[in-house]
């Protein structure tokens, strides 16, 4: 087993796909992506995350209906399993937590 | 389904990625490339967007992607194995005809392969055994004067450059100097052997990697008269190598200065076979700086011939940083010589075997001209056999077919098929090689043979690395020639195949390949017919009347002994009638030229050729007197006064009215010396058969019998080996260092046209293996469409054809390709030779029709040969047989 640990951008891309809800596939996952972040996410990268999060089990697929603007081939409809949904809230908690620790967090000049 | 049938992706990538690729993920990913496509096309181009497409594919080659190996399918691969290996035997056993000579001309051609891939190997092996092989640099220098520069660069420098790179330029590690000449006859008490070598400076040692037994290499070659033998020099000379510190006398030649004292101060490994710098012995260079301290030559900056620079360099040195500082060199060092211009450049080590051909190499060396024109030659001959082997593997289809169709109904994959085709075409190829490799061994000699050269240069000797590289060129060859027809038959339509054997998909490119057999069939006929007309000009040139007698002659060169005591010794010989001396061998391509003033203009000179003689010569040649006498013998040195010349000197000076009776007695000047006419001889071919003054030279025989170079020995015997090894031992007396050289005269006639003959060879090898090759394209052709026609002849037949009238029918269009093919190459051969070759070459024989006919005839009676054979056997199969399946 690997470890179940959620990486920086492991999460930003499982939000988007929790953001997207029932549209979560490859590319409009990096549409989303370069949307949000501001910067091209490759498909590559996204591809292999997303098959990392389905190995950690955060995520399950299956594949939708043919169309025709895909030669033919069907999209992989991405959503997020209970397990995810876990995983993002731990997260979301510890960051809280350590937000609310700070007392006061503005930017000065130095 | 294509959402843009005119714009798709490339579809090789496609089908990289779907080879590649797992296929629960496939089918996604190409949606969403397919999806980037389509938007790149709108946004960045067609272009653009299949280059993404193809870098996306690429990129896509990850760990998580990739299709794990099928175990089960490597399994069935592998315990099929010993069936394909089992059925491709059994189909070469049933097809005696077509396995063998398909394995004949693959053999065939894959021995040039494996010539080359030896010669190869032994060239890239040159000069490798020196450590710092990679950052050893040869100098070479270009030579310029009034502005006319020289072709190319010199693999020489002069010695001024190679001391003053030595000294003022910097990012050089070491330097080795050689120069030309250190050679002569090694004395020591009564042993004397002669060697050669070259003069070096102490970095000899430092940049090669020759290795001393013996001495120190810092100091060895520093002092003035050291010098440094070969283990196999001081074995020859002691017997021994423990020999550091003893003189030897170098002899050099008669005057007593050139015959010095050099003190033993290394011994030396001998040098490697795979040096391109060759020698028995080394000098100090600074030997030089004594001797030749008074020749102005030797330091100038323009004697650029004799000495050769090596350089080590530092590892990172950048080759035009030191260039430059060549050129800079070079600017300042111009001013010493005016109107001259010398460029100093590098030139890598590693590459002087193979590369540039330069002028003036230390030793022979293979360039690259050779070694391209080689490979691209091999890389045809290979090429063409492996088309021909898939030709006929694909026009043998309707054999194998079915049994393709049975085995994919079975179960078989394409990639099954695939592998036992490849399998097939590996057999036999790996058999071939076993052939090739016979062949490669027979025609090994005749190949180094071929030219002097190549005996010094390559081994060719077998290594367990040269018999691999072997196998893999072979299993490489049975790749390429099988792939074509293994795709073929992997695509066979099983049903259809088993339904009705005619739905094979007919052969495409028949044009293509009738075009090709009458290539094949040109170049064959061109090649044979050129063989022979070459061979006709030797047998003319070995043949052709010189003027004279050479036969039965024995010419024995004196190498500096005095003629006397070997001619008495020799006359002693009951087989020896008769001896007589000469400064030369004429008509083997010696040229000694003087100068005879014109009686009758005093400031008119022309140069003459020459020969000097005794009086015995012109008798023992049978060179024809139109007047006058013969020398007379005279004992003792006498002043040179008396000569005798040819009808062609009389006729060039007018002398005598140009009539031979009276012109004896005129007296004219050659060489500065006032010599009496005393005879009048036959012209005669003064220079080579193909010269091409002919017999038109003005020749003047001077009697000078003590300048003597050569012995010629007419020789009556009944065994030549004998005589020989008697005419030996009475040298070994008289010379026991120098091994005697004796040849016939006419073996050495032989040996002018040496290069003829070396085409000869090459001509009849390349004639012979185009023959083959051509030979398996035809009967390809023959057998594909005799095939397909079978059903022709079988209804044919039944109406009562008879077998002469269906030979005809069925090879009719094959004498027609053959005729084309005579029709284009004997003009063509006729016209290039006609026009083009004799020309140029001197007292030609002319081309005969026996010549131009043989060639065509061979070619056609093969060719019919097989074409007979093959439709004699459908011809005469039994339409019932046929028929009877419908």
């Amino acid at each position: 087993m690997k470890g179940t640990n959620l990486g920086e951008f492991e999460e930003i891309v499982l939000l988007t796909i929790a953001a997207l809800v029932s549209d979560a596939y490859s590319v409009a996952i990096c549409d989303e992506l370069e949307k949000s972040i501001g910067r091209p996410a490759k498909l590559g990268v996204v591809h292999a995350v997303l098959n990392r999060l389905e190995e950690k089990g955060y995520v399950k697929s299956k594949l939708g209906e043919a169309t025709k603007t895909r030669g033919g081939k069907r999209k992989r409809y991405y959503t997020v399993t209970n397990g995810g949904k876990a995983a993002l809230i731990k997260v979301r908690e510890v960051r809280d937590q350590l937000w609310n620790r700070i007392p006061e967090l503005t930017l000065k000049k130095a | 389904m294509k959402a843009h049938p005119e714009i798709s992706p490339p579809r090789w990538a496609t089908r990289l990625l779907s080879w590649y690729c797992k296929p629960d993920l496939l089918e996604d990913l190409q949606g969403d490339l397919n999806e980037y496509f389509a938007r790149n096309v709108e946004e960045k181009g067609v272009r653009q967007a299949r280059l993404i497409y193809i870098i996306d594919v690429l990129k896509f080659f990850r760990l998580y992607t990739v299709r794990k190996p099928e175990f089960l399918n490597l399994l069935i691969h592998w315990i099929m194995i010993g069936s394909y290996i089992r059925t491709s035997g059994r189909n070469i056993v049933r097809n005696k005809l077509f396995s063998a000579i398909n394995i004949i001309g693959l053999a065939i051609s894959m021995s040039v392969g494996l010539l080359l891939i030896a010669m190869l190997m032994d060239l890239f092996a040159y000069d490798k055994f020196h450590e710092k092989h990679e950052r050893i640099y040869r100098v070479k220098s270009k030579y310029t004067f009034n502005n006319k520069s020289d072709h190319g660069f010199m693999a020489t420098t002069s010695l001024k450059a190679a001391r003053a790179i030595d000294e003022s330029v910097t990012g050089v590690e070491d330097i080795a100097i050689l120069h030309r000449d250190f050679s002569g006859d090694v004395t020591f008490g009564e042993q004397k052997i002669p060697l050669r070598g070259f003069w070096a400076n102490e970095g000899m040692f430092k940049v090669f990697s020759f290795q001393l037994l013996q001495g120190n290499p810092l100091t060895a070659l520093k002092a003035p008269f050291s010098i440094v033998l070969t283990e196999k020099s001081a074995l020859k000379i002691f017997g021994e190598i423990n020999v550091l510190g003893k003189t030897v006398i170098l002899h050099r030649g008669d005057k007593p200065e050139q015959n010095r004292e050099y003190t033993i101060t290394g011994i030396m490994k001998d040098v490697p076979v795979f040096s391109h710098i060759k020698f028995d012995m080394l000098g100090s260079l600074s030997t030089r700086e004594v001797t030749e301290a008074e020749n102005k030559q030797e330091m100038k900056w323009d004697n650029i011939w004799h000495a050769w620079t090596y350089l080590l360099l530092p590892e990172e040195t950048s080759v035009e940083e030191l260039e430059k500082s060549f050129a800079k060199l070079s600017g300042k060092e111009d001013m010493t010589v005016p109107l001259t211009h010398i460029e100093l450049a590098l030139q890598p080590m590693d590459d002087i075997m193979t590369g540039e051909d330069l002028g003036n190499q230390i030793g022979t060396t293979m360039g690259d001209t050779v070694v391209r024109i080689f490979s691209i030659l091999s890389f045809i001959v290979v090429l063409s056999a492996c088309l021909n082997y898939t030709n006929l593997s694909i026009a043998r289809s309707f054999r194998r077919s079915r049994e393709v169709g049975i085995r994919k109904a079975i179960g078989a994959l394409k990639s099954h098929v695939i592998n036992q085709f490849l399998i097939e075409s590996v057999i036999i190829s790996l058999l071939a090689l076993v052939f090739s490799f016979g062949l490669f061994l027979l025609i090994k000699p005749h190949f180094l043979g071929m030219e002097k050269s190549l005996l010094e240069l390559l081994v060719l000797d077998l290594s367990p690395v040269l018999v691999v590289t072997f196998i893999l060129f072979a299993i490489l060859v049975g790749v390429l020639a099988g792939i074509f027809p293994a795709l073929f038959f992997s695509r066979i339509n099983a049903v259809k195949v088993l339904k009705n054997l005619s739905a094979i998909p007919v052969l495409k490119g028949v044009t293509v390949r009738k075009v090709m057999i009458v290539f094949q069939y040109c170049i064959s006929i061109i090649a044979i017919t050129a063989t022979l007309i070459i061979q006709k000009q030797y047998k003319h040139y070995l043949a052709y009347d010189l003027g004279f007698t050479t036969e039965n002659i024995l010419n024995v060169s004196l190498q500096g002994n005095k003629a006397e005591l070997l001619k008495k010794e020799l006359a002693e010989l009951p087989e020896v009638r008769g001896i007589s001396q000469s400064v030369l061998i004429t008509s083997i391509g010696n040229y000694w030229g003087t100068m005879m003033k014109n009686p009758h203009d005093p400031l008119d000179s022309v140069g003459v050729n020459y020969n000097m003689i005794d009086e015995n010569y012109l008798p023992l040649h049978d060179h024809k007197l139109l007047a006058g006498r013969n020398f007379k013998g005279s004992a003792g040195k006498t002043e040179e006064s008396e000569v005798i010349v040819n009808m062609e000197i009389l006729k060039h000076f007018n002398i005598a009215g140009q009539d031979p009776e009276k012109a004896i007695g005129e007296v004219i000047r050659v060489d500065r010396k006032d010599l009496t006419i005393i005879g009048v001889m036959k012209n005669f071919n003064y220079g080579r058969a193909d010269d091409g003054n002919g017999r038109n030279n003005k020749v003047v025989m001077r009697y000078v019998p003590e300048q003597a170079q050569w012995l010629n020995v007419k020789i009556n015997s009944t065994d030549w080996l004998e005589t020989y090894s008697k005419i030996e031992n009475i040298w070994k007396k008289i010379d026991p260092v120098h091994p005697l050289e004796a040849k016939f005269y006419e073996e050495q006639i032989a040996q002018t046209f040496q290069g003829m003959k070396a085409s000869m060879k090459v001509g009849s090898f390349l004639a012979f293996l185009i023959i083959c090759i051509a030979s398996i394209g035809l009967l390809g052709m023959v057998v594909y469409s005799t095939e397909t026609r079978l059903r022709e002849v079988s209804i044919r037949k039944v109406f009562g054809a008879d077998e002469m009238r269906l030979l005809f029918i069925l090879s009719r269009g094959f004498l027609l390709l053959l005729i084309i093919a005579a029709a284009i190459g004997l003009p063509v051969t006729y016209l290039f030779f006609e026009a083009v070759f004799l020309p140029e070459i001197a007292n030609h024989a002319p081309i005969g029709f026996f010549e131009m006919f043989v060639g065509f005839v061979t070619v056609m009676g093969l060719a019919l040969l097989m074409i007979v054979t093959q439709t004699l056997k459908v011809a005469r199969t039994n339409p019932a047989e046929d028929l009877r399946g419908d």
